[in-house]
């Protein structure tokens, strides 16, 4: 008897279980996240109307959606003057030549100041290229810890040294040592879009290589087995055995560095008021008009999104080089 | 030897001759475009701070009067004065909107040491002093009202008691202002030491940069941007600032600004353009027509007793200039400054970009800032008046400006009664007697004028 009412209980709870599952089960599954967004805009337009700040009211979706459109408008005027200012030039350029015969004339960039598009531009480009750099360092450098312990050995005590830093750390050292040493008189890049992509190549190093070592040090004994076997070269064993093993570590690390990189990105920017999103969010900040949170906001979505693009366009590329097409991938 | 001295002598007048008659065809003959000659540098960067007296650079800009001299000029808007300052000196920026003290400062080495020259004056005026609600309910009760509103301009006399109190109280009183060497540190410290209020020494000779030694009231750097914020915060109970952050004040009702500048010195010089003496040796075109443009620019801003303010204020509004809301902008912009919430009064040279010789680079202004600069041991040792005047024509060249001007006139786009006389003018303004304390300042000798203040380092008085 006694033990019948734990048991009864149980059930009840099951039952429970597959009516709630029920539910969940009719509604299709694109409601949920509609569902979810909802809620956060309902519950974000509440709070937004009682908070108030020295820039007036905290802005809700709808001062969000207006200044959006806003930026559009700045942004499409700024083309205009663009193109003004190029026929503009184009004209002075000839009357000059008609003056002083020896000039060569030059068409140069438009002078305007960048607007919001413009800056999201730089950063992608920016963290893409920090990014990059960070993996091709980051690759290489894992393998070789993941199949040999004596170079784990030695990389690990810098790897957790490193690993933790924070970028703005790194900041003032990256840009003493970019304006130190990149020194040229036409550079091909500014000294900020440098400073910049290092400072995110230097934070985005880590995962990708504790991933990369993780993944090649588990590969399967059997794989490796195969390849002792078949004799392989250590670079066909690499090739063959190592990389195809270990993509879906990789990759995890990847995905997480690029993360961090685009976080990294928007701080450093901030902070050394290099060109990008981060600048933008900064100059807002430092405006204070009654639009400026707005502003803001608009671009805290900004990045959010750019940030789960860039996550979904890492995971599309991990199913293409990926061999086990079936591997659930989330 | 009779004969040689008499060669000798010969030769002297016959070379000042030919140096008059030179001087002379300078002075007739056309100064044309072509004269001048094509800019060495087509392409330029210019730095500013988010301040409304940076009008200048964005009018030249959105008026295309940068363009009409051949210059494509990128405005960049830049963190705070030091980063301004010392990208000028690296050369990451080919001219800056700066502190009239900036250039000064970085020439003697009192903070970065490099060589600063400046042709043009941006602006007179257009500071404020603002104090947090806090401050001014309690320095409210000393001052006496007229017609139901307080009578300006409010003297540190009334703060005294505010920070006695303070100090009693064991409470440090802090103030914020932009730079060590701005124009708002000066005018901050001026005020409060004509309300025998100790703003304290520097001790540079000491490693001591701080500015606090003797202080009643503790002054610190921040950012112009940040002044409202930061006051918010209650990190510092009261400031000294540039437009649109005094107003701001206002519209957020966190403080009450209670002097402008222009009741502690009347129609004193605040920005000017700075460019670095390696930078205008190689690019001297360049650095008449930038000049010329920015007079223009000036001219513009002041035309038909301010018609073109509204105008500018939208400019000025637009996110990438200064950026905050248009009619933050326009209170000031406009001829009037609001005081306490509701307390507009008419100021109608508040911010001065062209009247009153607005632009021209005055010797006697840059002594005033180096005498400044002795007063609080900036400058740590005595100099003589004679220092003063070569250190004042090392850095102020109003020669380039000239040539500037003239060619403006001989172009149909300037007017010569707007200048001073090119020919007779000495760089010297006749002794100003509009200060909030009445003491007189003469250009020409700066260590009497140092006498004449009670609180403040004179004569051989080494800290």
């Amino acid at each position: 008897m006694s033990k019948s009412i734990p048991v009864v209980s149980h059930i009840g709870q099951i039952r429970g279980k597959n009516v709630l599952g029920n539910i969940m089960s009719t509604v299709p599954k694109l409601l949920m996240p509609v569902v979810g967004i909802l809620l956060f805009l309902a519950i974000w337009n509440v709070v937004a109307k009682n908070i108030d700040t020295s820039l007036g009211q905290f802005p809700g979706p709808a001062q969000v959606w207006e200044q959006t459109f806003t930026l559009i408008d700045e942004h499409s005027a700024q083309r205009e003057k663009a193109d003004a200012f190029y026929a503009r030039q184009e004209e002075r350029n000839a009357a000059r030549v008609a003056k002083d015969p020896t000039y060569v004339p030059k068409i140069r960039d438009f002078t305007g100041a960048p607007t919001f598009f413009d800056q999201i531009w730089t950063s992608l480009y920016t963290v893409m290229v920090g990014f990059f750099i960070a993996s091709i360092v980051a690759v290489p450098v894992g393998i070789l810890c993941g199949l040999s312990k004596s170079a784990y050995s030695a990389m690990n005590p810098l790897i957790q040294i490193f690993k933790p830093v924070s970028p703005l750390a790194w900041l003032p050292l990256v840009t003493m040592v970019v304006s130190a040493v990149y020194v040229s008189d036409d550079p091909m890049f500014s000294k900020s879009f440098i400073t910049s992509a290092f400072t995110v190549s230097l934070c985005c190093l880590w995962p990708t290589l504790i991933n990369t070592a993780v993944g090649v040090s588990n590969i399967d004994s059997d794989l490796v087995n195969v390849s002792k076997v078949l004799r392989l070269k250590p670079l066909s064993h690499v090739q063959k055995i190592v990389l195809p093993a270990s993509i879906p570590m990789i990759f995890t690390g990847l995905r997480l560095s690029l993360g961090i990189g685009w976080m990294v990105l928007i701080a450093a920017e901030m902070l050394a008021q290099n060109p990008g999103l981060g600048k933008f969010v900064w100059d807002e900040f430092q405006n204070g008009s009654s639009e400026s949170l707005a502003r803001i906001m608009v671009a805290v979505i900004t990045i959010g999104l750019i940030g789960f693009l860039l996550d979904r366009l890492m995971l599309s590329v991990q199913r293409l080089v990926s061999w086990d097409k079936n591997a659930v991938l989330r | 030897m009779l004969h040689k001295t008499v060669k000798h002598k010969f030769k002297q007048v016959a070379g000042s001759l030919t140096l008059v008659a030179s001087l002379f065809t300078a002075s007739v003959t056309t100064v044309s475009a072509e004269d001048i000659g094509w800019p060495e540098k087509e392409e330029l960067k210019f730095g500013f701070i988010k301040l409304t007296d940076m009008a200048p650079l964005a009018i030249a800009y959105e008026k295309g009067y940068f363009e009409d001299e051949g210059l494509y000029v990128t405005l960049e808007a830049q963190a705070n004065w030091k980063v301004l300052l010392d990208r000028v000196i690296d050369g990451q920026l080919d001219g800056a909107h700066m502190l009239a003290g900036q250039p000064l400062g970085a020439t003697i080495g009192f903070g970065t040491q490099s060589h600063i020259i400046t042709a043009f004056s941006m602006d007179l005026n257009g500071n404020g002093i603002t104090v947090s609600n806090d401050v001014w309910a309690e320095m409210e009760k000393h001052i006496p009202v007229e017609n139901g509103k307080p009578v300006h301009p409010i003297k540190a006399d009334y703060l005294k008691p505010v920070v006695d109190s303070y100090k009693q109280a064991g409470k440090p009183f802090k103030m914020g202002m932009v730079f060590p060497v701005s124009t708002h540190n000066y005018e901050l410290r001026y005020w409060l030491a004509a309300g025998g209020i100790h703003p304290g020494y520097y001790a540079p000779h000491k490693g001591d940069t701080s500015g606090q030694i003797d202080a009643q009231a503790l002054l610190s750097v921040t950012p112009p941007p940040q002044m409202p914020a930061t006051m918010e915060a209650g990190t510092i109970f009261g400031y000294c600032v540039g437009e649109p952050w005094n107003q701001q004040a206002v519209f957020k009702g966190i403080g009450v600004p209670v002097i402008t500048d222009y009741e502690i010195w009347k129609n004193n010089p605040e920005k000017v353009f700075g460019v670095s003496k390696t930078w205008a040796e190689e690019n001297p075109n360049t650095h008449i027509r930038v000049v010329k443009a920015m007079i223009r620019a000036a001219m513009w801003l002041d035309a038909n007793n301010n018609a073109n303010r509204p105008e500018a204020v939208k400019i000025l509004a637009k996110s990438s200039y200064v950026g905050a809301d248009a009619d933050v902008i326009a209170n000031s912009m406009t001829g009037t400054f609001e005081y306490e919430k509701g307390d507009k009064r008419e100021v109608p040279d508040f911010n001065t970009f062209f009247r009153h010789n607005a632009t021209y680079p005055f010797y006697s202004d840059a002594i005033w800032y180096l005498t400044q600069m002795r007063r609080w041991g900036q400058i740590a040792e005595p100099k003589s008046d004679d220092w003063y005047m070569q250190t004042a024509k090392s850095v102020y060249r109003p020669d380039i400006y000239t040539i500037a001007a003239k060619a403006l006139i001989e172009e149909g786009l300037a007017d010569p009664k707007d200048f001073p006389d090119f020919d007779t003018e000495t760089g010297f303004k006749p002794p100003q007697t509009e200060f909030i304390d009445n003491v007189t300042f003469d250009g020409s000798k700066p260590n009497e004028y140092l006498e004449k203040f009670s609180i403040g380092l004179k004569g051989d008085t080494v800290l």
